[in-house]
């Protein structure tokens, strides 16, 4: 392998990604360093984003937050708190105190794997990615970032500079289902966020589908339920039976497929355990 | 290039490092310091963890140049040479050590969380815990270790 890359600026990193495209941009490498590690990947050289000093704070911007991409998820669990709970609490369900020190926002969203526990919850708040090369910048929402499993629409020469995340205007919720609280990759994983001032309800599926999906006949329903009601403005308890449908409308909106960590089967009903839980959770925070 | 970094307190000079190789690598076969275990090699069981900049992390997954020109702290710069510190005397007195092959991350996991939070209570230790992984104690002598050295280091103030 050729001599490691290690900017300390943003326009460095940009110049060196253009010069080296078949370098292979590294964060905190908790993805990466496994594939160096057991040789599953020879990359001719690595470009080490750790030092660029553009992408390792966050800031609030009006009504969003913009993060940059190499901030840890040991920083989003501390500083999301009543700005993007529900990223901040997704966050706490990676890996452990060694890992969430490491691994970066930005990592978990270039990995674009269906099981990266930060993306249901910016899918479920309308999160928009950007990225920048040595000739331009874009942005573009996550739910079209995402393409497919460890897929999605960066270009050779790019890099994320940034996530754009609306601050929260209601509670938000996720929950992951593994073999144990630590050390899993999600078998599934649901976001629900509601919106107290535009009475709306987002979701979002994570490691039950080729990528993260909404459930929207789900979101249109519970919707539907707390408009019929009056709730927004008289939150009273929901019936039983509106929790229950929600999650089956949860559930049908995966694609699971069987594989090592579950079955289908167990994904569809997990899902729907999962969308009755977080959206009672949400309720009660809003009630309270 | 070479690879300069300080460990334990230590200015390194490493002569020359394949560019794919970890920080664990380097700690343990070119610096002779064997305390950061090599196991797993994904970040799954903890037994290499040390402080890069006095945050706690898994050498395996460090990627060697990312510690150019960095402070690590291993095990092994916790206490003088044949002296213990508070913690690992901990360990040895509450039989938190079995086999002994993960105590290091244990260890520094443990130094890692009584710094940020001195007084933990039982869910936080087990989270602070989570990442390390121990096949001989079953964990109940080694949360009595963490409480022994967190009342310890209290009454030392």
């Amino acid at each position: 392998m050729q001599a490691t890359l290690q900017p300390r600026d943003l326009a460095d990193a940009l110049a060196a990604r253009a010069a080296h495209p078949g370098a292979l941009p590294m964060a905190g490498g908790t993805d990466l360093m496994v594939e160096l590690n057991f040789d599953r990947r020879r990359p001719e050289r690595i470009l080490d984003l750790t030092r660029v000093a553009e992408l390792a704070g966050w800031d609030r911007e009006g009504d969003e937050l913009v993060i940059g991409a190499g901030v840890t998820h040991a920083r989003l669990v501390t500083d999301m708190r009543g700005l993007a709970p529900g990223l901040g609490i997704a966050a706490r369900t990676v890996g452990s105190p060694q890992i969430r020190n490491r691994g970066t926002i930005g990592g978990n969203i270039a990995t674009s794997s269906p099981a990266g526990d930060a993306l249901p919850p910016l899918v479920a708040s309308g999160a928009r990615i950007e990225m920048a090369s040595a000739s331009g910048a874009r942005s573009v929402p996550l739910s079209e970032f995402l393409t497919g499993p460890k897929r999605n629409v960066m270009a050779p020469d790019e890099l994320i500079t940034a996530v754009r995340v609306p601050v929260a205007q209601g509670p938000q919720q996720f929950a992951k289902v593994g073999p144990r609280n630590a050390m899993v990759i999600a078998v599934c994983s649901l976001s629900v966020h509601l919106d107290a001032v535009e009475q709306t309800v987002r979701t979002a599926i994570g490691s039950a589908a080729p990528t993260i999906v909404r459930a929207t006949e789900a979101e249109e329903f519970i919707e539907g339920v707390l408009e019929e009601r009056g709730a927004w403005e008289r939150p009273g308890p929901l019936p039983a039976s509106a929790l229950t449908r929600f999650g089956e409308l949860v559930a049908a909106a995966a694609r699971p497929i069987d594989d090592v960590r579950g079955s289908a089967g167990y994904r569809r009903h997990a899902l729907a355990v999962l969308g009755r839980r977080t959206l009672s959770w949400c309720w009660q925070e809003h009630r309270a | 290039m070479k690879l300069i970094l300080t460990v334990n307190g230590e200015t390194h000079e490493v002569e020359s490092i394949w560019e794919g190789e970890s920080l664990m690598h380097v700690l343990r076969e070119r610096l002779g310091l064997p305390g950061a275990k090599n196991a797993c090699e994904q970040g799954e069981c903890g037994s290499c963890s040390v402080m890069l900049d006095e945050v706690l992390v898994c050498s395996c997954l460090v990627l060697a140049r990312q510690a150019q020109d960095r402070s690590v702290v291993t095990v092994e710069g916790l206490a003088p040479p044949d002296d213990v510190g508070v913690v690992q005397q901990a360990f040895i007195e509450t039989g938190a050590v079995q086999c002994g092959f993960c105590t290091p991350g244990f260890i520094m996991a443990t130094e890692d969380l009584l710094r940020r939070s001195p007084a933990p209570g039982d869910a936080e230790i087990r989270e602070a815990l989570a990442g390390n992984l121990c096949r001989c104690t079953g964990y109940e002598k080694i949360l009595d270790a963490v409480r022994l050295a967190s009342a310890r280091l209290g009454a030392m103030g």
